[in-house]
């Protein structure tokens, strides 16, 4: 792959198709866990090297693969992924793995990484199938830290566990808060792109 | 599909199966032993606070004893007994015991008893009280809980080991007098059990063969 294949894949994860903001894909962790930045930037590391992976294998067993039965082996090799990825979790970041809870182990649920696997890595090299995996992952972590530090700035007047004053404005760490901030950052892109509402 | 090919098909899913089965199998052993050390310090984490002001040696979790009910400490599910000794000699038990009657059910209480009986802090490790106003015996909501540190079963007098509503002496919360009233009892009936058991806890016979 050339560099400006490289630079225009990732491109497209980061920006021009963000899982998130574009195609909005697996937005139950985005929602759920982005109420502090620290929760965002953990989920999306995990969600980063899993995407990666996931891609990469499914790339390179694409032609011992009949189309029958592709589903099936995405969902043994991302759930083998996401378990890999637990434990490692458990073993070198044990707080963070018990602030994001269940949301680790429900990665294996993300749509965004099966859609990749089909739509993309089945069906392309290996090296732009990674290219591609960084790319969307890291538009997906972009995202989550993003949203995080929106979060838990305004609602608990705090960044990264730092706390600039007593309280926030609580809405923004409570569940409507992440749809609320979730549209500004989709209605923010759109205003960038120039694109008038669709 | 032919015959052939669906043996193909099943051989190509068993292959990636076996594959990826491999894949969970290494990493699962690498990270068990961090993971046991990882849960094992937070456990210890849990247990430190109550064991304010006591001298130790021992591993915190090294010697537990797990009561199965029917037994005689608060709850009718299974208590645990950490116990933890200085030189050899026993210094303390923590008591991990569960008070039925809280409010919104269960309350899971550690309660850290020295040796000579005299309470060394008392936690409450779980419970689903109302925030507000049941969830001040938490330690992270207000300091109700370090009213027992130093407390035994002589001071106050038996009779007055409940909330000052019932005649005791521990302070209740404002407009919530059934929590503390279970947690109350909870480190009461704890320490009755630790004045009439304490040579179960700690066999004389064995910390003598030690010496
Ligand atoms: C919605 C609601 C939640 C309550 N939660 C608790 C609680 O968690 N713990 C508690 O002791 N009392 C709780 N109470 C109050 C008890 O019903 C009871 O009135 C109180 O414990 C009596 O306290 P007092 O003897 O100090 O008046 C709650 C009451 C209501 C209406």
């Amino acid at each position: 792959m050339t560099a400006a294949a490289w630079t225009e894949r990732l491109r497209t994860g980061l920006w021009k198709d963000n899982p998130g903001l574009v195609q909005l894909l697996g937005l139950c962790p985005l929602l759920a866990v982005t109420s502090t930045f620290v929760n965002g930037l953990g989920l999306g590391i995990a969600t980063l090297l899993v995407l990666t992976f996931s891609n990469a294998l499914v790339s390179a067993t694409r032609r011992l693969i009949r189309p029958e039965i592709r589903i099936p082996i995405y969902v043994v090799i991302i759930a083998s992924l996401v378990t890999c990825a637990e434990l490692i979790f458990k073993a070198w970041f044990p707080a963070l793995d018990r602030s994001l809870g269940i949301f680790i182990p429900l990665i294996v649920t993300n749509c965004a990484i099966v859609a990749r696997a089909e739509i993309f890595a089945s069906r392309n090299p290996i090296g732009a199938s990674i290219a591609d995996g960084l790319g969307m992952g890291a538009g997906f972590a972009l995202l989550l830290m993003a949203l995080g530090a929106f979060r838990e700035l305004v609602g608990q007047a705090s960044l990264a566990g730092f706390s600039f004053a007593d309280s926030g404005f609580l809405l923004a760490v409570l569940p409507p808060g992440a749809f609320f901030a979730l549209a500004l950052a989709v209605a923010l892109k759109n205003h960038i792109d120039g694109k008038p509402g669709r | 599909m032919s015959t052939s090919s669906i043996f193909r098909t099943g051989l190509t899913l068993a292959a990636i199966g076996a594959i990826c089965t491999m894949l969970v199998a290494a990493t699962y052993q690498a990270t068990r032993d961090r993971i046991a050390a990882n849960d094992k310090a937070l456990l210890e984490q849990s247990l430190l606070p109550a064991l304010a002001g006591i001298d130790y040696d021992s591993g915190l979790t090294d010697s537990l004893l797990e009561l199965q009910p029917p037994h005689e400490l608060p709850g009718n599910d299974t208590a645990l007994v950490y116990r933890v000794f200085a030189a050899g000699e026993p210094a303390a038990a923590l008591f991990a015991v569960t008070a039925r009657d809280g409010y919104s059910g269960p309350i899971r209480v550690l309660i850290g008893v020295a040796y000579d009986g005299t309470v060394s802090g008392v936690r409450i490790l779980q419970h689903r009280e109302t925030p507000g106003l049941g969830d001040m015996i938490d330690s992270s909501r207000s300091d109700w809980v370090l009213q027992f540190d130093g407390r035994s079963l002589g001071n106050p007098a038996a009779e007055h080991w409940a909330i000052r509503g019932d005649g005791g002496e521990f302070d209740q919360l404002t407009g919530a007098s059934i929590t503390p009233r279970a947690v109350v009892g909870a480190v009461r009936d704890t320490l009755l059990y630790f004045d009439a058991h304490r040579d179960e806890i700690f066999p004389v016979a064995a910390s003598e063969e030690n010496e």
